[in-house]
């Protein structure tokens, strides 16, 4: 077997907190340093041992290999350091200490888009944004049309690009960008722009470039696009890399990282809020048939109680949501004051909210509740993982089989029949 | 073609054979990196294309403004210097103030532009920086290279006047052989301004002084080279003329009187040229490798 593509051996990136680059950050300051100490200034410029204290590493002995044709997705919060290390791969900023070996040409893409001009029309920005991506004219030139026409913007080919509305620019630069043909690719997080539609054609793409044989190292908080692309990942904390595992493994890991502070009271949860103001949000009860709290029997009853405090500036047209996302954020079921209520109403500084679902028929599995308060001009507050679910197993289909969630979200009842001979039923069930 | 070579046909020599490259914390002074610039080399293209097409973009006039720029600066010059100030009777009979002005002029935009632009090309440009990762000499080189093209714009109308002024009764201008020289001062000039370009734009990107420093840096710098007024000037005075090799060390100041030896016949002290122009090249030497030495930190300051 041939070389790793990539090799990172203890690799570290330090940044000086606070004192050693502010305080030469005016010129002022550097001549008042070197005159006010002499002395210290000169053994600064002989390497004298930085400060341990005020240094903050991003990244940390981080070593793994990468062989040629894995997608090596990394995954971790935020702050974590990804982000860092992709950086010094793709040498924007040097490591402080140790190496890396990349044996290919590498193209990075940490931003969709990077290098467009805003007054340069469409066509101008296609070349200026490849060559500074790494291509040569001529392949540019090759690749014009399939970029123009992925991209969807024929018919503004010479509009300056500032006339451009956002989906359209975002999908000319990852058009570009999508055209690399390098044997290394370092993608960031860019698949989070752009719509639905061209999320999936961009996902599309990515995929033709795996199927080419080609390496990718990938950072993104989208855990469904991970799982389908990645061939491994890595999990990122605190500015040190884990063991490679799988796609499967890796996930569950950095999911299982998220959701510390599950414990917190709902009160001190974070939320966004649109501005600064105390949590409206502050209780939430899950009940349902099972006995247990936030355990519900697939198909059963649930029923949420909403406690809101400190909104009583909201003067109408209030609404308020409870969503119920899966493990990789995806919403599967919303329910509303409006939609489900047909209400809106005023603000309060003590209220409770009493929702009830007759039947939740979803897969089983782990589930996030996620609380959204709304009025008429956009989000008020939204807490994303107010609490947890989970739907356990119920025979509801009378079959003593239900979907798994591997294979759906949803458990919807149907009829099936056979023209031909039918084997057996529930004996069946058990070898299934 | 022997029947070996048709039988076993050797493989295409790839296109692009990746070397492998090697990541890691570099110490003091870097080597500058010819080979990889050179491989580059469609960029710097794409970046001075950039420049100039991004300059005059949604101006009426469009490439105009590289010819009126320096002509207006000129025709102050006339009605200040050689008119209200009377130093056009410092200059030979056959030379009019508005040729003499704009053989400063010239070279002289394309120096303060080179120091202007160049100069703050790193800060204006961070989210390059910061997100790619490609020959950072690049950026300030481009825009001089843009402003090269201006230069090459308004070389003609130095051409355009020298014509007019050749049928004008009063001067009777008549350019001497040497002329042919004027564009080899772009080589020194040149040399000159991306030295200050890659030394001021590694420093205000660290030391954002410099973003207010520069502006006035030209003011003085643009006396310090008798942009506007002739050294005859200095040279009246027996005091002064005896300080002028100073000014020598300016690069611009043996340039700017070099470019009015070769194009209007004026005077001239060869040794100025040289003096200026073996500081512009120390300056280029300085500047690249100062630029080297810092441009490793330049994505985390800026």
């Amino acid at each position: 077997m041939s070389k790793p593509i990539i090799t990172a051996e203890g690799l570290g990136k330090a940044y000086q907190l606070g004192t050693k680059l502010d305080r030469n950050a005016t010129l002022r300051d550097a001549i008042v340093h070197a005159l006010r100490s002499p002395l210290k200034n000169l053994r600064s410029r002989i390497g004298e041992p930085t400060d341990e204290a005020n240094t903050f590493w991003a990244i940390k002995d981080v070593s793994f290999e990468v062989n040629e044709g894995e997608v090596l997705g990394l995954v971790g919060r935020n702050g974590a350091g990804k982000s860092t290390l992709l950086k010094v791969l793709s040498r924007i900023t040097e490591p402080t200490e140790g190496k890396a070996t990349l044996r290919g040409r590498v193209a990075s893409l940490l931003e969709v888009g990077t290098g467009f001009h805003p007054e340069l029309t469409g066509r101008e920005n296609i070349y200026l944004n490849g060559a500074i991506l790494g291509m040569r004219k001529i392949e540019i030139d090759r690749k014009f049309d399939q970029i123009v026409e992925f991209a969807e913007v024929t018919k503004f080919l010479d509009t300056q690009v500032k006339r451009y509305s956002s989906g359209m620019y975002v999908r000319l630069a990852f058009a570009v960008a999508a055209h690399l043909e390098p044997e290394i690719l370092i993608v960031d997080e860019v698949l989070a722009v752009g719509d639905a539609n061209f999320q999936k054609k961009c996902l599309g793409k990515m995929g033709d470039v795996v199927k080419d044989g080609r390496t990718i190292l990938f950072v993104s908080h989208n855990m469904d696009a991970v799982a389908s692309l990645c061939s491994h990942t890595l999990l990122v904390q605190g500015g040190r890399v884990g063991e490679r595992l799988t796609p499967d493994e890796g996930i569950k890991q950095y999911l299982a990282l998220s959701n510390e502070g599950s414990q917190l009271p709902l009160k001190s949860k974070p939320r966004i809020q649109n501005k600064k103001r105390p949590p409206i949000f502050v209780g939430l009860n899950i009940t349902g048939e099972s006995g247990h709290p936030n355990v519900v029997e697939c198909g059963g009853k649930v029923t949420f109680e909403i406690e809101v405090a400190d909104c009583d500036d909201l003067k109408t047209g209030a609404m308020c949501g409870i969503a119920v996302t899966n493990d990789r954020g995806a919403r599967i079921a919303f329910f509303h004051t409006l939609y489900h209520g047909g209400f809106t109403f005023k603000g309060s500084n003590h209220a409770k909210f009493t929702c009830t679902v007759p039947s939740l028929p979803l897969t089983p599995n782990g589930y996030f509740i996620e609380l959204v308060m709304a009025d008429g001009y956009g989000i008020i507050e939204k807490v994303e993982r107010a609490d947890r679910l989970d739907v356990v197993f119920a025979d509801v289909l009378n079959t003593g089989k239900i979907p798994s969630n591997h294979q759906g979200y949803v458990v919807w009842p149907a009829e099936w029949e056979y023209s031909g001979e039918i084997e057996h039923t529930r004996d069946l069930a058990g070898v299934l | 073609m022997t029947v070996a070579d048709a039988m076993f046909p050797q493989a295409p020599e790839p296109a692009y054979v990746p070397k492998d490259l090697v990541i890691q914390a570099r110490k003091g002074w870097i080597a500058i990196d010819w080979a990889e610039m050179f491989r580059y080399r469609e960029l710097l293209y794409f970046l001075v294309w950039r420049d100039v097409k991004v300059r005059y973009k949604q101006t009426v006039l469009g490439f105009a403004w590289a010819l009126l720029q320096p002509l207006m600066q000129s025709l102050i010059a006339v009605f200040i210097f050689g008119t209200a100030a009377g130093f056009q009777k410092l200059l030979p009979a056959t030379v009019p103030y508005l040729l003499f002005a704009l053989a400063g002029q010239i070279p002289w935009q394309f120096f303060s532009t080179g120091l202007g632009s160049g100069g703050m090309s790193l800060v204006n440009q961070q989210h390059l920086l910061t997100k790619i990762y490609f020959p950072r000499l690049f950026l300030p080189t481009g825009v001089v290279g843009g402003a090269l093209v201006d230069l090459l714009i308004s070389l003609s109308l130095l051409v355009i006047f020298m014509v007019a002024y050749h049928f004008s009764p009063t001067y009777h201008f008549t350019p001497t052989w040497k002329i042919v020289f004027v564009p080899l001062l772009i080589i020194p000039a040149a040399i000159a301004t991306l030295g200050m370009a890659y030394a001021l734009s590694a420093i205000t990107v660290t030391y954002r002084d410099f973003r207010f420093l520069i502006p006035f840096m030209i003011q003085i710098w643009m006396q310090m080279s008798f942009v506007m007024f002739p050294r005859e000037l200095l040279l009246k005075s027996p005091k002064l003329s005896h300080y002028e090799w100073l000014l020598a060390f300016n690069p611009m100041y043996g340039i700017i009187q070099a470019f009015r030896h070769f194009a209007l016949n004026m005077d001239w002290n060869p040794n100025h040229l040289i003096i200026g122009s073996t500081v512009g090249v120390v300056l280029c030497v300085f500047g690249m490798f100062y630029f080297r030495k810092t441009e490793r930190r330049f994505a985390d300051i800026a």
